[in-house]
């Protein structure tokens, strides 16, 4: 299998993502998507590292080390964003985006 | 003794603060008998006379010093503004513009001219003041009545001091007014019957009358002004004088025109106020005030301002007006010395004959005899004020009666007040050693001295023959005068005659008190009241009634009660006036006799009158003495004579005027000197002779009713007519204001109006620009903002997966635009 199939997987995971932030109406939806993105970019990172490098020389781990990073920014952003869905709720007793307008004001 | 150190030497310094003083103290008594003169014990009488006693001693030092320079050969030309520094700036725009145009300021003018004429001033209103006290004594408004006079006095005194045409013309104008409210004196006083209603319009006569000539005046000023810009008298004259050599220096012989205009706008001035012909018609009805205004207007005040214009502007006159001014005068000469003879009134035969003499004044200014004039004037105020107030004690004596045909045989009743105006009309009519002698003859030589000495104008032909006759005629009406006042014996209720009623209401007389005139056209109300025909002997007061009222002082108090108007039922004869009348009218006849020259002092010099006389007047007053050196040489060149020729017209001038003089007397002693019933038979036979000539002369050439301001007073009705504005100049005038009116209303108006309207609608359409325009403009601002931010909004939801959208496919759209392009 080339690099190509493992680029589509990581384009259907990232509009899978998109659609998923733009169109549901539950945060944890949202953040699901946000994740999805994340393992998109992480998908690209590993295949480009193991496919992409010149023929014969050494092969490096930058991009295997980026999608470890990604995973713990990942894990941070999560920790960050449940805290806030959590303020969300006890603020407008709802977890939907939608409800949550405040930044109109 | 120096010059400067003597006594009668005149220093700046200190004189014109009593000049000052002088002017001052009139108006000063003025303002306190106006706010406090009722309160004051005899209504401040004593306040205002004691006043005009110090201003007329400060005139009378002030005189005696310019008479001791002239009689020194000294200059006697002061100006308190270069001298002393005293100066009234009335307005000015700034030191540089010291005589510039917009910078008039006045300064006390003292030469020997203002010297005689603040004397004359002085003395005679001091006299007039003293004379009412005995004469209006117990009147309404008495203290009014002194107030004004003191007024009056003042307004001439400022004429006389002011060194500017400007001023001079203020005072003049405060004379006009102060005119109008004491010869309307008795129109505030219901109680005076025939005069309350005459005073009415006589008063409004007289001041129209002279606004007319005042309007002239003012005119003059402005044209002289206009061309020369100053109004000062010594500036005035040497700008004239050089204007004219300047015209000449490009036409020989010529004048410039502008400057004959101005000089008969001038002369204008003169015609109002001095009573000239046509103009004199306001002056016989001002007798409707009270005697002593007569007095003030006819002598001191008044009509001598005239004069003296003519006498400050002289230089300012060309050939030209000069004639006008000499026919004039002559005219007016001839013409009231006619009218003077038909006359009953007492007062009206003064009023004509002060007329004539004014008439006599002017000619002589005309004629170039400057000093004649003025001479006449100052020799003229003295014996008038002297017959003025000699004629109020006669009609005081005799009851408040004014016609002459009542009186007869009043000198053995008033021994006194019949010297006095014996002498006075012995020097209005000529008779060397009187004053006016002095004067007349210096007139008459005048214009004999232009014709033998070569100088001969149609005008010096006219005044040579003219003038002499007029003095004829004045020598006769004067004697007439006398003998139908004084001799025979007394004849009240001789003829009807509205005076006498005078103080004592209406009622006692009820419907008959107008008189009919000769020609019965119309009732003609004073000096003539032809028929006999009515009862006249029970309109004697109910005395008893008013006894009480004789010692009051109040708006009730009748005229004459004060002099105890029991006896009055019938007629009670004549009695001798008051002490303070008598002193009045023995100063005056003092003056009247001396005041020409003072022949006492050298009687044997005097007795040869035929040799000229030098008299104060020439040594003080001359060409030089008035106009500066210079101009005054200049002046004098022009009208002086050869030696030969000025002898020659002395000697005619002397033979004529003695002669015209008898030859009046005499006339007048045969017709009326021999006798009242013969008189009248004499007198009927002439004017029957002469009836044609004898109406028109009577009906005082008809001026007044050709200029429609005869004056009608017809007891019978109560409301006051007016005057009748139909073919006649008063109402070719009325018809000519209201055409202005119209103009006013209807051009004038409408232009205003229109540019009103214009710039109404200037503003209204720059309102609507402010408000569509600028305002829209700003509006749009805001509401452009406003629509922008609504649009802007809709996208501001708060949403955060809609911000995401938006992000999402502006990437996308970033992203295709990156790689397509």
């Amino acid at each position: 299998m080339g690099l190509g199939a493992y680029i589509a997987v990581s384009a259907a995971l990232f509009a899978l993502g998109i659609v998923a932030i733009l169109v549901r109406r539950n945060v944890l939806y949202v953040l699901m998507g946000i994740e999805m993105i994340l393992n998109a970019a992480n998908i690209n990172f590993v295949a480009f590292n193991r496919f992409n490098h010149a023929e014969g020389s050494q092969s490096n781990l930058d991009g295997r080390m980026f999608a470890i990073f990604v995973i713990i920014l990942a894990a941070a952003e999560a920790a960050v964003a449940l805290a806030i869905v959590l303020n969300v709720f006890h603020l407008f007793n709802s977890v939907k985006p939608a409800e949550a307008d405040l930044l109109r004001e | 003794m120096t010059a400067e150190s003597h006594f009668l030497a005149f220093d700046p310094a200190q004189d014109f603060k009593l000049l000052f003083l002088a002017l001052a103290l009139p108006l000063v008594g003025y303002v306190i008998q106006l706010s406090a003169g009722k309160r004051l014990p005899r209504q401040g009488d004593w306040l205002l006379t004691g006043g005009l006693f110090a201003t007329a001693s400060i005139t009378v030092l002030m005189f005696a010093k310019s008479l001791w320079a002239a009689y020194h050969g000294l200059e006697f030309r002061h100006h308190s503004g270069d001298e002393a520094g005293l100066w009234f700036h009335w307005f000015y725009s700034s030191d540089e513009l010291a005589n510039g145009v917009a910078n008039v300021s006045a300064a006390i003018f003292y030469d020997p001219l203002g010297a005689a004429m603040l004397m004359v001033v002085g003395v005679v209103s001091f006299c007039v003041h003293l004379f009412s006290i005995g004469y209006m004594h117990g009147t309404p408004r008495y203290h009014i009545f002194f107030a004004n006079i003191s007024l009056f006095t003042f307004a001439m005194l400022g004429l006389v001091l002011s060194d500017n045409l400007l001023f001079l013309f203020i005072f003049w104008e405060l004379m006009g007014l102060m005119s109008y409210l004491l010869i309307g004196h008795f129109s505030h006083d219901p109680s005076s019957g025939y005069f309350h209603k005459w005073a009415t319009k006589a008063c409004k006569k007289a001041f129209l009358t002279t606004r007319v000539g005042d309007t002239c005046l003012l005119v003059g000023m402005v044209i002289f002004f206009w061309k020369f810009e100053t109004f000062r008298f010594t500036e005035l004259w040497r700008l004239s004088i050089e204007e004219i050599a300047r015209h000449q220096s490009l036409h020989p012989g010529e004048y410039p025109l502008w400057m004959t205009v101005g000089g008969l706008f001038i002369f204008g001035g003169t015609i109002g106020k001095s009573a000239q012909f046509p103009l004199h018609i306001w002056l016989p009805d001002a007798m409707a005030g009270p005697t002593p205004v007569s007095a003030m207007i006819h002598a001191a005040t008044m009509v001598a301002a005239g004069v003296f214009l003519l006498g400050r502007c002289y230089p300012m006159f060309t050939p030209d007006v000069l004639d006008v001014i000499a026919a004039v005068g002559t005219i007016t000469a001839i013409f009231a010395a006619t009218i003077g003879t038909t006359a009953y009134d007492l007062k009206a035969v003064l009023a004509w004959s002060t007329i004539s003499q004014l008439g006599f004044m002017v000619a002589a200014i005309g004629l170039g005899g400057v000093v004649a004039g003025l001479f006449h004037m100052v020799t003229h105020a003295f014996f008038k004020a002297c017959l003025f107030l000699s004629a109020g004690s006669v009609i005081h004596g005799c009851h408040h009666e004014q016609d002459m045909r009542n009186m007869g045989g009043v000198r053995k009743h008033m021994p006194i007040t019949f010297a006095c105006m014996l002498a006075s009309t012995i020097a209005i009519a000529g008779i060397p050693f009187f004053s006016g002698f002095y004067s007349k003859d210096m007139i008459i030589l005048r214009a004999w001295e232009n014709i033998l000495g070569g100088k001969f104008t149609g005008a010096s032909f006219f005044a040579a023959v003219g003038l002499p006759l007029a003095a004829a005629c004045t020598a006769f009406y004067m004697f007439r005068m006398i003998f139908m006042t004084f001799s025979d014996s007394y004849r009240p209720g001789t003829v009807e005659s509205p005076f006498a009623h005078h103080g004592g209401g209406h009622d006692d007389h009820g419907h008959d008190a107008h008189g009919h005139d000769a020609h019965g056209r119309e009732e003609q109300g004073h000096a003539d009241h032809g028929h006999a025909d009515h009862g006249h002997a029970d309109h004697g007061h109910a005395a008893p009634a008013h006894a009480h009222a004789a010692t009051a002082h109040g708006h009730d108090a009748h005229g004459h009660d004060a002099h105890g108007h029991d006896s009055h039922a019938g007629h009670a004869t004549p009695h001798e006036s008051p002490l303070p009348i008598l002193v009045a009218l023995c100063i005056l006849a003092f003056l009247g006799v001396f005041g020409g020259h003072f022949w006492l002092a050298d009687p044997l010099h005097a007795l040869k009158f035929w040799e000229h006389a030098h008299t104060w007047f020439e040594t003080s007053v001359s060409f030089q003495s008035l106009y500066g050196a210079q101009i005054g040489d200049r002046l004098a060149a022009a009208v002086a004579v050869d030696e030969h020729a000025a002898h020659q017209a002395h000697t005619v001038a002397l033979c004529v005027s003695l002669a015209v003089a008898s030859l009046g007397i005499l006339v007048a002693w045969l017709i009326y000197g021999r006798g009242w019933e013969r008189s009248q038979r004499i007198a009927g036979r002439i004017t029957h002779a002469i009836h044609a000539i004898y109406e028109v002369v009577k009906g005082k050439y008809f001026v007044d009713e050709a200029l429609g301001t005869a004056i009608v007073v017809d007891m019978k009705r109560k409301d006051e007519p007016r005057y009748e504005p139909d073919a006649s100049v008063i109402g070719a005038s009325v018809q000519l204001a209201n055409f202005l009116g119209w103009i006013d209303r209807n051009v004038v108006d409408a232009t205003v109006n229109l540019v009103g309207r214009i710039g109404m609608s200037f503003g209204t359409g720059s309102a609507t620009f402010d408000r569509v325009v600028i305002d829209g403009a700003v509006n749009g601002v805001g509401l452009f903002t406003q629509t922008f931010g609504s649009l802007v909004r809709l996208f501001q939801s708060g949403r955060v997966q809609q911000y995401a959208t938006f992000a999402v496919f502006g990437g996308l759209a970033l992203a295709v635009w990156l790689i397509l392009l």
